[in-house]
């Protein structure tokens, strides 16, 4: 079984990472920052531009830790990986599948409804704790998805589930200016947008998601997918499509949850970001410490997995997913089962 | 499987010619796979089969005859039963790594 291996964050412009023995070593301008053993690892994650070895690279693809760098502004650069592993099999019946319109509709479908599920799971738990005049807004927000998750059912192509899933999304970001409490009111949100993010709230959903894209694509490559082949996200060159489709019942309960929850206590305000010339926003070095922190806590925190009735932890939750998809591509299991939120 | 969680204490006769290599090299093998928190002592949270590697490195370059090693096997919950004063303080390999 997987273990919950760490990620290493490198968040210091200009760092040299090298190879010491079976450890990392981090030095910025001749300084030792940090020593980590490389059995402690399942990735190394670069958010500034650092400086990599080619013995500690050669190290990590050979260890199977994925390496990958991401620009100043958290939009994802590279990854960096061996060969795929596992079984080649396994990638046939994948790409059979991927061609396979029933069967591609069917795991889409499934990715959707565990996407609408926990939004809706995320926003029922948002109204328990709501102010009085707030609660017919997110009850509204609720019952919408409800109705989009039936009409999905219904959904006779791939075009209608995706139709489906863009209008849920609308509704559900909708009501995003209502989960604000308190100070965070000064918070402003005005639908989701991106590339680059024009407010607080989505320069953090948008790192948020892209650090959770990274740790599913290598997820799926360590049970031997292909992590650019995808079901409801199309094939389109660089984009890790079935990454961000084993992403969408994650977004919710993992990021946008952080999310809400670093601001509502206050540990991120609006003063922590800054605005660029050409109008993207951006988090200050402290604040994005701040979520790489509660980021990684997140990871750890103990969570029940319905399906297959086990505790796990939320680091653990893409591993999962990505075995059971795979067993669905070997005809092993009738359905894809997303993970659901009780 | 269940991770191991040891504390590798060592004390190396350094007066020897040999000494001091040894006790560069058994200091490599604990760096390898663990965590120093004082310089004789490592704290290592391991798979069982990288315990097996572990322990069998230090004793191959353990002098038995002048040098000494202790190893103790501690609960997983050992972090939240340990204080820490004073300076260098250790990395938490399990906690967030954010440099």
């Amino acid at each position: 079984m997987t273990t919950a291996l760490n990620t290493l964050f490198i968040t210091l412009e200009g760092a040299r990472l090298n190879k010491e023995g079976e450890r990392v070593v981090v030095t910025l301008h001749d300084e030792k920052k940090a020593e980590v053993p490389l059995r402690h690892l399942r990735s190394v994650v670069c958010l500034a531009r650092a400086w990599m070895t080619p013995e500690l690279l050669e190290s990590c693809v050979e260890a199977g830790i994925h390496v990958s760098f991401f620009g100043m502004t958290g939009r994802f650069l590279v990854r960096v990986e061996g060969l795929p592993g596992g079984n080649v099999l396994l990638r046939r019946a994948q790409f059979r599948v991927a061609d396979d319109g029933a069967r591609t509709l069917e795991i889409a479908r499934a990715v959707v409804v565990g996407k609408l599920g926990n939004a809706r799971q995320f926003l029922m738990h948002a109204r328990r704790d709501a102010v009085e005049e707030r609660k017919p807004v997110l009850e509204e927000a609720v019952r919408r998805l409800s109705g989009h998750l039936r009409a999905l059912e219904r959904a006779e192509d791939l075009e209608q589930v995706r139709g489906l899933e863009g209008i849920a999304a609308r509704d559900y970001f909708e009501v995003f200016p209502s989960l604000l409490k308190g100070e965070a009111r000064r918070f402003t949100f005005d639908g989701r947008n991106r590339r680059p993010p024009r407010d607080p709230l989505n320069a953090l959903l948008s790192f948020g998601y892209a650090l959770l894209a990274q740790e599913c694509a290598g997820a799926l490559a360590g049970v031997g997918l292909d992590p650019a082949v995808g079901f409801l996200h199309e094939d389109r060159p660089g984009r890790l499509s079935l990454a961000l489709d084993l992403m969408e019942e994650l977004r919710a309960p993992v990021v946008d949850r952080l999310v809400f929850s670093l601001v509502n206590r206050g540990q991120l305000k609006p003063e922590d970001f800054k605005t660029e010339a050409a109008g993207g926003v951006l988090l200050r070095d402290e604040a994005r410490k701040a979520f790489l922190v509660a980021y990684q806590g997140a990871k750890q925190v103990e969570v029940q997995h319905v399906f297959l009735g086990q505790q796990t932890s939320w680091g653990l939750v893409p591993h999962l997913q990505a075995l059971l998809l795979a067993r669905v591509l070997r005809g092993e299991l009738d359905g894809y089962p997303p993970f659901a939120v009780r | 499987m269940k991770k191991v969680t040891v504390l590798v204490c060592y004390d190396v006769q350094v007066t020897d010619a040999d000494g001091p290599r040894r006790l560069r090299r058994i200091a490599r093998a604990c760096k390898d796979h663990g965590v120093r928190v004082q310089y004789s002592v490592f704290e290592c949270v391991l798979e069982p089969k990288d315990w097996v590697v572990l322990r069998a490195r230090l004793l191959t370059e353990l002098d038995d005859s002048c040098d000494s090693l202790r190893f103790y096997f501690l609960s997983e919950d050992v972090a939240k039963k340990t204080e820490h004063h004073g300076a260098r303080v250790p990395l938490d390999v399990e906690g967030p790594l954010i440099v």
